[in-house]
């Protein structure tokens, strides 16, 4: 029932991308999401466009599977793209139909933006699709180390992060095998009148929470036997590496950058 | 109710990267009455093919027959309650699915589901309780309040107060001490006895489907590996020995004997009284040393 979610699920292949060092997949995309606001024309945001697909050609993920698992998230860009056509009302009148009037500006804006929303989803898709939960949170201890200085818990905040990732799934399958159970008991999550359908959710939370609690209490106990005492003086077992693909993404990211300030507006 | 299942074929997640065939080309029968066990390894396409059993999956190839009702891959299906009424499945760890204040709001929720009136499920919540061997006072306590077993146990009357006609089990005694497990499987046969129920278990337990089934099917890598009654699978058990299943207790001691005093007994036993008869039928003829 829940087979096409693709939030924070990772998918093997052999990819450049999925070979780079989690740090600077974390830069790239935190420097992409600043540049995203940098593009405020046709040929700025065209570029944009080329480089994300160029980079999912890069990661070897099937675009179909990105499709099918994005188009909930469509939605919300196209409820994006009719909120600024309806509401900007700004530059020439386009065309007047009742009491909708849409005007130049307004479409501009929503296309653009909405656009900009949808390359920021694809983008960090990438990163969760072709980078494990762990290394992701491997990655950002590393990139937060220094912040340690100032008495800021990196670690605790990764393992919180790695462990929240890493129960999304298992998470799922719970969901679905209860939502079965709760189905042969003559449960009907899928039809009928939403004052129905809402009480149907009593019948799957319930038994949810209930499982979640019980699982980080084991959780807990399972760490403690095994000696987890926290960060300090912990060995590693994956090391990072920074490689030479790491720094040339990082550079042709730069190219795309200088390019971007040169032709903006 | 007769279940039929015609080569039927399961795919999960189709079109994603994920797409896995779970079962192919699975036909299984189970006529009114029938008492059927379903064995494999894990992962071998046994829960998949129980979850068919009352269209909580449909076929991505291939029919399933239930009672009247066809499901097949291209029909949009309406109105499934009147199956899952029918064919109540009893998951594995059921214990898991509670979530009312009280016992017996909770065995009342299925068939109140279906349609059964709040009085109604409540007498059937007293016989049902009764029916898994819990005292009535339990059913004003909260279904957390109780240990593993008894909550296996309320689950289980949960299931059996929808008063289906199909009742599927998936291990319903895993992780039971011995007793429970024996007064669990007990109580499902005598169900199965007296109110000529249809019953389709799900198992590890060779024991457990040579007492209790009249038909068995072993399930390997998604595909029917062989069926028949447990006679006809035990008497021949090189290829259960193959797959790395086992064999009941007894017959494996029977084969032993077989081998070591190099006899044949007439027939395969599946109970140990049935193969102390033979034992001595044997020893008077003279077996020869």
């Amino acid at each position: 029932m829940m087979d096409k979610m693709i939030f924070g699920r990772y998918v093997p292949a052999e990819s450049v991308i999925h070979r780079m060092d989690p740090r600077s997949k974390l830069v790239l995309i935190f420097l992409f999401v600043c540049i995203v606001f940098l593009a405020n024309n046709m040929l700025t945001y065209g570029l944009l466009t080329v480089y994300t697909f160029f980079m999912i050609a890069l990661s070897k993920v099937p675009v179909r599977f990105i499709y099918t698992g994005l188009k909930p998230v469509l939605l919300l860009v196209i409820f994006t793209l009719f909120l600024h056509l309806f509401l900007t009302k700004e530059g020439e009148e386009l065309f007047r139909f009742g009491w909708i009037t849409i005007y130049e500006e307004g479409l501009r804006q929503g296309i653009f933006i909405s656009l900009r929303f949808f390359l920021l989803i694809l983008m960090t898709s990438i990163l969760t699709l072709t980078t494990t939960p762990i290394e992701i949170t491997d990655g950002l201890e590393s990139l937060l180390d220094p912040l340690n200085k100032i008495k800021f818990p990196v670690h605790e905040l990764a393992l919180m992060m790695s462990i929240s990732l890493r129960f999304i799934p298992t998470l799922m399958q719970e969901t679905d095998k209860i939502m079965k159970a709760q189905t042969a008991r003559g449960v009907d999550f899928t039809s009928g009148p939403i004052k129905e359908r809402i009480k149907a959710i009593i019948p799957l939370l319930i038994p949810l929470f209930v499982s979640s609690f019980k699982r980080a209490e084991e959780l807990a106990v399972a760490m403690e036997a095994r000696g987890y005492r926290g960060g300090e003086g912990r060995t590693k077992y994956r090391q990072l590496s920074w490689g030479l693909k790491d720094t040339a993404m990082l550079a042709m990211l730069a190219a795309v950058t200088l390019v971007l300030i040169l032709l903006r507006t | 109710m007769d279940i039929s299942l015609q080569n039927v074929e399961y795919r999960y997640q189709v079109n994603t990267p994920f797409e896995r065939l779970a079962i192919k080309d699975v036909s299984i029968d189970i006529p009114s009455g029938t008492f059927l066990a379903i064995i494999g390894h894990t992962g071998s396409g046994k829960s998949t093919v129980l979850q068919h059993l009352n269209a909580l999956l449909k076929p991505t190839e291939g029919n399933v027959v239930i009672g009247d009702r066809m499901i097949t891959s291209e029909k949009k299906q309406k109105n499934l309650k009147e199956i899952r009424q029918r064919v109540g499945i009893v998951f594995q760890f059921p214990e898991h699915q509670l979530f009312e204040e009280t016992v017996e709001k909770d065995i009342c929720f299925g068939p109140m589901n279906f349609g059964v009136t709040e009085e109604a499920a409540k007498k059937r919540a007293r016989a049902a309780i009764g029916q898994v061997g819990l005292p009535e006072e339990i059913l004003s306590k909260s279904p957390f309040d109780l240990s593993g077993g008894q909550m296996r146990r309320v689950a289980i009357a949960g299931v059996l107060a929808m008063e289906p006609d199909v009742i599927v089990l998936d291990e319903p005694t895993a992780g039971l001490d011995p007793r429970g497990r024996k007064e669990i499987m007990d109580m499902f046969f005598s169900l199965h006895e007296t109110r000529g129920l249809s019953t389709v278990l799900v198992t590890h337990s060779m024991e457990d489907a040579s007492r209790y089934a009249d038909q068995i099917v072993i399930m390997h890598n998604g595909e029917v590996y062989e069926k028949g009654t447990p006679k006809e699978i035990f008497s021949s058990p090189e290829g259960l020995l193959k797959l790395g299943l086992d064999v009941p207790e007894v017959v494996r001691f029977q084969l032993k004997m077989e081998k070591s005093l190099n006899i044949r007994f007439s027939k395969t036993c599946l109970t140990m009284e049935e193969l102390t008869e033979e034992i001595a039928a044997a020893m008077k003829r003279g077996a020869p040393k």
